[in-house]
């Protein structure tokens, strides 16, 4: 791999690392839907150089894959959902944005701990990238437990499926295009039955809070 | 008429085909000892019994599909399809008995799991169980065919499926010849089952009584699983299959841990003593002839079951093993009578005569094993066959006893004893089928019943070969459980026929309803399923040494030995166990004598004496006026007994004060058990279940959080 390239790759790997910390610390829904458009646009550019240089044609389908549907199509899904649901408000979260970003940082800290020795053994040129991907899944994960309202949450899972998609390149080149294929459309069934879920949950209780559906606990 | 007719035709065909594989049989009947040669069944001739058993539950499975298709006009389930299945069951008793006589054959069929496709194998132990399965199934089904008459067509729609499903899957639990087809041939039995007992699930109890049977069932099942994770010792898939598992050396430990769970196992589905509840609930609660193939048949798989994984698989028996399974045979036996005697609803009664029925099985198996594991192979030869035959006999006059109760139930709507009365003249038919039963189960000569209890007395008195002192003095004291088990079975049954046949009839406290019970006999399907059985009661009986020859081919196959030779060539006429110095009988020339004397006695008194004949009501007692009150009712027969064995039985009784305006009398006799274990039982599961819903706060966040730390710990771990 060209130099150039391996920088270029590192270069976007930082990026979504960044948008991820950034998704943390995000109030905004709005922001957050742009945020997370952003992460996949930098996830499809990174996947177009690990093509190119590794001339690895099936990569270029999931690239156009994750623009077609996380960089368009599901913001687009997304920001039709909060206009129907009229719910542009700010984020409240559990516990506040700092304490959250200092939980962050150790959970980047552990993922690069723990990816170290698994990236020596990994073969591909872009393993060290392993790290980051791993943190990016936790940052989103910690995103979903921490967010109190549910268009929060469901992002926040969106993105932990782009930290994945980046690990698989990262690691061994992307999965199986069939298993990318299978993994983009259980993420496009899943924002679809997540819409649907909205609206029964404000239905239900007149809110998208999810501190009511407490109350579905059976004593 | 006509099917009558097939049916004896069949009969005789059958009989025909046990001498010609006892003729062909003779010159080499021990060559196949030890591990039979695995024939590949394309190998052999074009109708290999394997193949002809897999067809005959296919046949069964498309019979339940067929089911589906059941209408007001056509009538197919009761005029075609279980006339039928009790056809391809016939079949299915002949190509049992072939294969009793013939090698094991095994077959692959592409089904099943990748790298584990299904594994039959049609050995004579299998062979038997078919052979069993096909007579009990023939006479039920065609009582069923008369008995699910007045149904309506969606009930039957899936009364016909699930039936026939239960019947496919009961062969292929037997047939299967790894652990996989075996679990799914078991659990679909299960599961058809436990439909069945629910089908008027509308009824708040009987939904109770599926869901106990249920669940006792899946307990044995886990048992069972478990069992064979440890035969198989943590291989591969194709590690499955029952002849890798033959193969594995197990420590003596583990051998005893597998050994447990497969006896819990299966004796959960057998109904063996601490495990027994579901047995007196779900019986009562399904339809008759459904409690006839639970309890003659699927009880009897536990049984294949148990021989075949304890013998079979895990094999090197010890004496332990063996001493466990005769002791809790006998105190089930006696357990289960002593209940049957308190019962007053005639299908409890039965069910609990199930459980000491299998007590007696599991005695001869027991025995067996306690032989076989101190080297005395003919004695644990006879210990075996007696607890085969009288698993066979079970099948055929407890499934007999069942029908006969359903048809009570459906001509008078009565289940409770205490309501009968004088049904004999009503119902002369089934009361003379019911009195077959009754006396096969009472173990009277020159019925099936006597033969196997007598041989298993027999393999009881073998005991005094034994070297340890221990051993020798407790086989005896098993022995005479099972004798006090028997005389108590015989005094339980003249309580059921004086109370249910003779006498008077007895004002029934809540009228049947009209229109539904028509009063009379039992239809012509419903007596010719009863006579089916009940003629396998007597072939049983007066042919024993026939069928101990054919079971004496069984436990060569199993244990690798048979009886002694001696024994064996005493000829059709004469039952010897061992030598004919130490026991024989011959229950032909029982019958004739007793034919004999009943009919001089009768003639001497006809003519010789006066002759006259006088028509009184029995047992007046010089007292003119009787009325059906004055009768001993059930509950009344049982007393002795239940002030001699009080502290078994839970009672509460509520008796009337000598000023009452109103007296009334109140019994109500339950099981300890169920209060000392089963309870305690339920309790803790709920009390643990309440602690563990206490992790189930219903916040989103929580869940996720525990999510969340699982996968970090496991990373942590996997690093």
């Amino acid at each position: 791999m060209a130099p150039l390239s391996l920088q270029l790759v590192n270069l976007l790997a930082a990026v979504l690392l960044l948008i991820a910390f950034a998704m943390l610390s995000q109030r905004r829904v709005l922001s957050l839907i742009r945020l997370f458009a952003w992460q996949g646009a930098a996830l499809a550019a990174s996947t177009i150089v690990v093509a190119h240089s590794m001339s690895q044609p099936h990569l270029y389908v999931s690239a156009v894959m994750t623009i077609v549907l996380k960089v368009l199509f599901l913001p687009w899904f997304l920001h039709r959902l909060i206009d129907r649901l009229n719910v542009r408000w700010d984020v409240e979260t559990l516990i506040n944005i700092p304490a959250t970003m200092l939980v962050g940082i150790g959970l980047a800290i552990f993922a690069f701990a723990l990816a170290t020795p698994i990236s020596e053994m990994a073969s591909t040129v872009t393993r060290s990238t392993l790290g980051i991907a791993l943190a990016s899944v936790l940052l989103s994960f910690l995103m979903m437990i921490v967010r109190r309202k549910a268009v929060p949450q469901v992002i926040g899972f969106l993105a932990m499926e782009n930290g994945l998609f980046f690990a698989a390149t990262s690691a061994t080149y992307g999965m199986p295009l069939v298993v990318e294929m299978g993994v983009a459309l259980d993420v496009l069934v899943g924002a679809f039955v997540f819409g649907i879920f909205f609206f029964h949950i404000r239905e239900t209780f007149d809110s998208l809070d999810i501190r009511h559906m407490e109350k579905l606990k059976q004593d | 008429m006509r099917s009558r007719c097939g049916v004896r035709a069949a009969f005789a065909i059958i009989r025909i085909n046990i001498r010609a594989v006892l003729a062909s049989s003779e010159p080499h009947r021990r060559t196949d000892l030890t591990p039979s040669p695995r024939t590949h069944s394309m190998d052999t001739a074009a109708f290999a019994p394997a193949q002809l058993a897999v067809g005959v539950a296919v046949f069964w499975l498309s019979i339940a599909a067929a089911s589906l298709f059941e209408s007001e006009r056509l009538r197919l389930v009761n005029r075609v399809l279980f006339p039928a299945a009790a056809a391809a069951s016939l079949a299915l008793a002949v190509i049992g008995v072939r294969a009793i006589a013939e090698p094991a054959q095994t077959l692959l069929l592409p089904l099943g799991l990748p790298g584990l496709p299904f594994h039959l194998r049609l050995d004579p132990l299998a062979g038997f169980f078919l052979f069993l399965l096909g007579i009990g199934a023939a006479g039920i089904s065609i009582y069923a065919a008369g008995y699910f008459e007045r149904e309506t067509p969606q009930r039957l729609r899936l009364i016909g499926l699930q039936y026939h499903v239960f019947l496919a899957a009961m062969a292929l639990v037997v047939l299967a010849d790894d652990a996989y087809l075996f679990m799914v041939a078991w659990e679909s039995m299960a599961i058809a089952s436990y439909f069945l007992v629910t089908t008027d699930h509308r009824l708040a109890h009987i939904r109770a009584a599926g869901f106990l049977y249920l669940l006792i069932a899946h307990v044995g099942a886990i048992a069972i699983l478990l069992c064979f994770g440890i035969l198989q010792g943590g291989g591969g898939i194709e590690e499955y299959t029952f002849d890798a598992l033959r193969r594995a050396e197990l420590t003596p430990f583990w051998a005893t841990i597998a050994f447990v769970l497969a006896f819990a196992g299966f004796g959960a589905k057998a109904g063996m003593m601490p495990l027994h509840a579901w047995l007196p609930e779900a019986h009562p609660a399904a339809p008759s002839p459904v409690s006839a193939l639970m309890s003659g048949i699927m009880l009897k798989t536990a049984i294949y079951g148990m021989v075949r994984v304890i013998y079979d698989l895990i094999g090197n028996v010890t004496w332990q093993w063996g001493l466990t399974v005769a002791i809790t045979g006998a105190l089930t036996a006696l357990f289960g009578v002593l209940y049957a005697l308190m019962q007053h609803d005639l299908k409890r009664l039965l069910a609990y005569h199930s459980v000491e029925n299998i007590g007696i099985i599991l005695i001869g198996i027991g025995l067996s094993m306690v032989f076989l594991a101190t080297g005395h192979p003919a004695a644990a030869t006879l210990g075996l066959i007696a607890g085969l035959y009288h698993t066979l006999n079970h099948a055929v006059f407890k499934g007999l006893l069942f029908l006969g109760a359903g048809s009570i139930l459906h001509s008078t709507g009565l289940r409770d004893l205490n309501d009968m009365g004088g049904l004999i003249r009503r119902m002369p038919a089934t009361a003379a089928y019911f009195l077959v039963g009754a006396l096969a189960i009472s173990a009277l000569p020159p019925l099936n019943g006597f033969v196997s209890e007598w041989l298993t007395f027999q393999s009881a008195l073998q005991a005094v070969r034994l070297s340890d002192g221990v051993l020798r003095s407790l086989v005896p004291l098993i022995a005479a459980m099972l004798a006090l088990a028997g005389a108590l079975t015989a005094m339980c049954f003249v309580k059921v026929y004086g109370i249910a046949f003779l006498g008077q009839r007895r004002e029934p406290r809540h009228a049947p309803h009209a229109g539904q019970h028509s009063g009379g006999d039992a239809g012509v399907l419903e007596r010719l399923g009863m006579g089916w059985l009940a003629l396998w009661c007597l072939v049983l009986g007066i042919f024993p040494s026939t069928v101990v020859s054919l079971l004496d081919r069984v436990a060569v196959s199993v244990m690798g030995s048979g009886l002694p030779q001696a024994a064996l060539d005493s000829g059709w006429l004469w039952l010897v166990p061992v030598r004919a110095e130490e026991a024989s009988y011959a229950p032909l020339i029982f019958l004739v004598t007793v034919l004999a004397v009943f009919g001089l006695t009768f003639a001497g008194v006809r003519w010789i004496w006066h002759g006259r004949l006088r028509r009184a009501p029995p047992w007046d007692c010089g007292f003119p006026e009787q009325s059906a009150r004055m009768q001993d009712t059930a509950d009344a027969f049982g007393q002795p007994i239940r002030w001699i064995f009080g502290p078994i039985y839970r009672i509460r009784t509520r008796a009337p004060s000598p000023e009452d305006a109103q007296p009334r009398f109140d019994l109500k006799v339950e099981d300890r058990l169920w209060y000392a274990l089963y309870l305690p039982i339920a309790r803790l599961v709920e009390y643990v279940s309440a602690r563990v819903g206490w992790l189930q706060q219903g916040r989103i966040s929580i869940y996720l959080l525990y999510s969340f730390v699982t996968l970090i710990a496991l990373l942590l771990f996997v690093r």
